[in-house]
């Protein structure tokens, strides 16, 4: 063969894909789980095995509000979406501050908790088997709030400043699916560090 | 799509002499993933070359007892470069490399689905290399050089903790691995989107060439597996900088623990380097015995099941720290079982060259010799997968003899199989037979005589990652002999290198479809354009190609 | 069984040539020989499996290559796309292969690792160093290092010994291929395995997991001794310490430095637990961990400097006068 082949385009069925970002998106909601297992497993390995204290069930208060406004943030930005969809700007807008603020008073939260669980309790990360899982996991988790957060923040500029329209509405989307996983992970750190955990 | 600017087919040699500095400036800011693809080739082989003379100096070391030709602490870092070059700057670099390039091609596609992520992956994997290697200069602080991580390449807590291993060296070790992690998971990811989402019009996945289904379950393997490698070394860093106590057994961390964690990513890789290799088999072998692959479907089904039973093995390495008959009895059954799938593609593929007509070029020798060493590394994997067996074999010079088949027997002979193959389709000239034939065979005896040989101080008792060895032992005339394979293999690795340099200059012109071959990759020009197609291929079967040299008797017909 | 496969064949003539024979088709205990028996059965359907593989492997390759000079060589050959029955049975066959092998595995597995441990076994601990091994056997009060004294069981009346493993620092691993499989010395976790080698003599080893620098020098010699001389080496190494007071300068010189914050001579003030007990090191074969004949010589040059023979040992020089040195391995040589 001397000539390049060309294959004939004789399709007339339509061909349609699913979106890379949503593919995209899963393949790192996947890896990411498995990075969160890994933390996940080392805490309940490690749960009661330290010789001195403080333990959870000593120091850890239930962070039943903050859990709430992380989680009702997956609804907020769920709408914002939709409403990016509809081509509802301002609506968007709103829910996504209302999705950022929600999430800063999680993070607040957290840093609150910390910052007793360090003054107060004297548990820093070099304490114990306690200290080293705990922090690492909510840690973890909190870092993917705080990098959540950030995209959501920028999201709502464009947003306010008129750069978003309907068209973005897939981009947005896949925000918001990294939104949710976020949110189901605390689920699970929830259940393991203040349910079972303590 | 984006309109991508188009250049001439063949820049290579067509395009008027650039100034060097621009040629870089192209290849740096590229986000095109077949030069992507080229420089994860290139990146890997220069250290192929780097880790393979590693593994010279400690032939050298270990050909006599009692040897001084290196220092303990020199020998230690070199087992542990080798190990951590091959498999993360070595292994995943040029088989993702080679994904890269092919993948886009053989599905029709102009390019990766996150081009751009594409090139983070590269630059982030690449730079990990480079921070890998620059410990030999800066791990004690730029003085005291030659202080490069000296912990194994599983580097077993607490061997890892400050106390054990002071200085920066595993330091600079493990965030090697976890940037070559983060640029693996990248790559993988973007493999996964664009397999699923980039297919031409009529490439419904039973038609995908099954290179492309390999890759996919490869990549997929990569984001459960190596994330918790990602995990563990985030770990061990806190441990080294922040003082937690995940693997701090004096703290009352577990040691074991991190065996856990190491396998779990640890054995799977294996096979995340395996499947590549097989998909470079099943391209290859059914074109060079100019028969269909027999069984599309088992092989799917035969990778994907290699897949998800691969992560139930892990504990395999670890028959010897005391987990208890359960586990061990578990772990056995695990690992056995997924001698049925590999079978099941030996099989396939004997029974595709079976009443074919064998072309023996040089990518089909390599393809042999890859058959029949997969075969012997199978079975001596069968052994060790025997937990009693295991208990005398395990971390002896048998298990180093057994992967090593695995890795160079299986997946360096298909990669360089691979190379013979698609070298044409890369730079658009052939590689030279002749060399080639000399190359394979030279290889093929230094092979046997260092790796059939290793096999034997292990059943004599000889364990790995020892300096040196008494005399006493009758280890040495089987050291030996391992190590005079080692010059075999180091000089036909050479004339490969001279090979390509001089088939880059002066091989014979390719053309699009220099071997007959079917899958569309062979569809466009050598070296393919920015482009890949000027117009986006259809396709109706699995060998598209086929279907257009045999409109008599088209692949269609039978799906 | 096929004892005449290839591995087998060659270790065999190997073995003849060595002397200080570690391969695992020598077996001298319970464990070594069943793992040897399965080994067997492993090796030969493992070696069938070669042979009609590979067999069928090479006829392809020969029959199937491409002729230049055949009438039909430029025609393509008839494409098969595949056969259900016949993917079947190479499903089916390795999968009743797997479930002998696997069957005849967990049988193994499980005699060795939960046999029940007679009322007679002696116990030792076993305790992992960078770079040395710690003997102690808790029931005789004996402390010991690097050579493991154990009696000769007689398969008609076993007297096993049982091993409580743990490590120090790192991890390590208990090989002597002759006796049993290896079993690792984690910190903080505790293993067991036993041994009960059937003919008296010295067996030997090494650490089978990287430990550090100087993994490859950490070499085990187990003894089986008879019953009558392991009682009386029991009862030497009860003894304290001898104190021979021709060499009490060298004892000085030991006690006033820094030897005795890490070794232990029972009946002096020196109680170091970090370093080898040395109470009765001259009754030894060998010193550093197994890798040099114990002779004054040797034991002076390994004062000096403990890196003449052990690279990266944790031991530091102690930069003795010649006198002092002289002194010290005077004392040591007595402690018999």
């Amino acid at each position: 063969m001397s000539q390049t082949a060309v294959i004939p385009q004789t399709a007339n069925e339509a061909w349609i894909l699913p979106s890379r970002g949503v593919v995209g998106m899963a393949c790192l909601i996947v890896a990411e789980s498995a990075i969160f297992t890994i933390f996940v497993v080392a805490y309940l390995y490690y749960l009661g095995r330290d010789q001195r204290g403080p333990t959870p069930r000593q120091v850890l208060d239930l962070p039943l509000f903050t859990s709430i406004c992380l989680l009702s943030s997956s609804l907020t930005v769920h709408l914002a979406v939709a409403a990016l969809h509809r081509g509802r700007r301002h609506a968007c807008s709103l829910w996504l501050a209302a999705t950022v603020l929600l999430g800063s008073i999680f993070l607040g939260g957290t840093a609150h908790e910390w910052y007793t669980l360090i003054y107060r309790d004297g548990l820093t990360i070099q304490t114990n088997l306690f200290g080293t899982t705990f922090y690492s996991l909510v840690g973890l988790h909190a870092t993917h709030v705080l990098v959540g957060l950030a995209m959501l923040s920028l999201a709502l500029v464009f947003s306010l400043n008129g750069s978003m329209s309907a068209k973005h509405t897939g981009r947005l989307e896949v925000l918001s699916l990294y939104w949710h996983f976020v949110d189901a992970v605390w689920v699970v750190v929830f259940t393991v560090v203040y349910v079972l955990g303590r | 799509m984006a309109v991508q600017t188009t250049t001439t087919a063949g820049t290579t040699q067509a395009a008027p002499r650039r100034l060097l500095l621009e040629v870089l400036h192209d290849w740096v800011t590229t986000v095109d993933h077949k030069k992507i693809g080229l420089m994860y080739i290139g990146y890997a082989l220069f250290f192929l070359v780097v880790a393979g003379c590693q593994a010279l100096l400690m032939r050298i070391q270990l050909a006599v007892p009692n040897n001084h030709f290196v220092s303990p602490q020199t020998f230690d870092s070199l087992f542990t470069m080798h190990g951590t070059t091959m498999v993360f700057f070595v292994g995943m670099p040029i088989l993702f490399g080679f994904g890269n390039y092919l993948v886009p091609l053989m599905i029709g596609a102009r390019d990766m689905a996150f081009p751009r992520l594409n090139a983070f992956s590269f630059w982030i994997s690449a730079f990990g290399g480079m921070l890998l290697y620059f410990s030999y200069f800066g791990a004690s602080g730029l003085y005291g050089a030659g202080s490069a991580p000296d912990v194994g390449w599983f580097a077993y807590a607490p061997l890892t903790a400050q106390i054990f291993s002071p200085g920066h060296s595993t330091d600079y070790w493990t965030l090697a691995i976890l940037l070559s992690g983060i640029g693996n998971i990248g790559t993988a990811l973007n493999i996964v989107a664009t397999t699923i989402c980039m297919r031409c019009p009529g490439m419904k996945l039973n038609r995908m060439p099954l290179l492309v289904w390999l890759y996919l379950v490869t990549s997929c393997l990569a984001f459960v597996t190596i994330s918790p490698l990602t995990a563990a070394q985030i770990m061990l860093m806190l441990d080294r900088y922040v003082g937690s106590h995940f693997f701090d057994t004096q703290a009352g961390g577990s040691a074991v623990l991190w065996m856990h964690f190491f396998w779990i990513f640890g054995h799977p890789e294996v096979y995340i380097l395996v499947l590549p290799a097989f998909a470079f088999a099943n391209e290859i072998i059914p074109v060079f015995s100019r028969k269909a692959i027999f069984g599309y479907p088992a092989m799917v089904a035969a990778s994907v099941g290699i897949g998800f039973i691969s992560l139930s093995v892990w504990a395999h390495h670890m028959f010897t720290v005391g987990l208890g008959p359960g586990p061990n009895t578990f772990f056995t059954l695990a690992t056995m079982v997924i001698a049925v799938p590999t079978g099941i593609k030996i099989f396939n593929w004997l029974a595709t060259i079976w009443g074919g007509k064998i072309h023996f070029t040089v990518a089909m020798m390599f393809a042999t010799g890859f058959l029949f060493q997969f075969l012997i590394a199978g079975l001596t994997g069968i052994m060790l997968s025997v937990a009693p067996f295991d208990w005398q074999l395990g971390n002896s010079y048998f298990v180093v003899a057994h992967f090593h088949y695995v890795l160079v027997g299986a997946i360096l002979f298909m990669i360089f199989s691979a190379f013979y193959y698609w070298f044409p389709k890369m730079s658009g000239r052939m590689l030279s037979e002749r060399l080639g034939k000399w190359h394979f065979w030279i290889f093929l005896i230094g092979f046997h005589l260092t790796f059939d040989f290793m096999h034997v101080p292990g059943l004599l008792g000889m364990p790995r990652r020892i300096y040196t060895y008494e005399a006493d032992r009758g280890w040495m005339i089987w050291n030996m002999i391992v190590s005079s394979g080692a010059v075999f293999q180091a000089v036909a690795t050479l004339l490969f290198v001279y090979n390509m340099v001089w088939s880059y200059f002066k091989g014979p012109i390719a053309g699009p479809d220099p071997w007959d071959a079917w899958t569309l990759e062979w569809s466009t020009a050598s070296p393919p354009p920015a482009y890949n197609f000027a117009e986006v291929p259809t396709v109706e079967s699995r060998r598209p190609l086929w279907d257009i040299k045999h409109p008599e008797d088209p692949d269609s017909r039978y799906e | 069984m096929a004892h005449s496969f290839w591995p087998g064949l060659a270790v065999q003539i190997s073995t003849g040539f060595s002397h200080g024979s570690t391969s695992i088709f020598a077996p001298a205990g319970t464990p070594a020989h069943s793992i040897f028996s399965l080994s067997m059965l492993v090796l030969s359907i493992v070696a069938a499996i070669f042979l009609v593989v590979a067999g069928l492997l090479l006829y392809a390759v020969v029959r199937y290559r491409h002729r230049a000079d055949a009438a039909n060589a430029s025609v393509e050959p008839p494409q098969i796309y595949g056969s259900t029955q016949i993917e079947l049975s190479w499903t089916v066959i390795p999968v009743l292969i797997v479930v002998l092998l696997f069957l005849a595995t967990a049988r193994i597995i499980l005699t060795t690792q939960n046999a029940p441990k007679p009322a007679n076994a002696l116990d030792v601990t076993v305790i992992g160093h960078q770079f040395w091994w710690e003997y102690d056997y808790p029931k005789l009060g004996i402390v010991t290092a690097n050579e493991l004294h154990i009696p000769v069981s007689d398969p008609k009346h076993p007297t096993p010994t049982y091993l409580t493993m743990s490590s120090a620092d790192t991890d390590h691993s208990f090989w002597v291929p002759r006796l049993a499989g290896k079993m690792d010395l984690i910190p903080n976790q505790i293993n067991t395995m036993w041994i009960d080698p059937q003919a008296p003599g010295l067996y030997l080893g090494q650490c089978a997991q990287y430990c550090g620098v100087q993994h490859a020098k950490m070499l085990i010699r187990v003894y089986a001794d008879n019953p009558p001389e392991f009682a009386a080496w029991v009862a030497h190494q009860q003894q304290p310490a001898v104190d021979d007071p021709g060499v009490a300068e060298g004892r000085a010189v030991f006690l006033h430095n820094a030897c005795m914050s890490c070794h232990t001579i029972a009946g002096t003030a020196a109680t170091g637990r970090f370093g080898p007990d040395l109470t009765h090191v001259a009754s030894r074969d060998t010193i550093a961990s197994g890798s040099v004949t114990n002779n004054p010589a040797n034991l002076r040059a390994f004062i000096d400097n403990p890196a003449t023979f052990k690279p990266g040992v944790l031991m530091p020089a102690m930069h003795l006068s010649q006198h002092d040195l002289d002194a010290v391995v005077a004392y040591l040589s007595t402690l018999k």
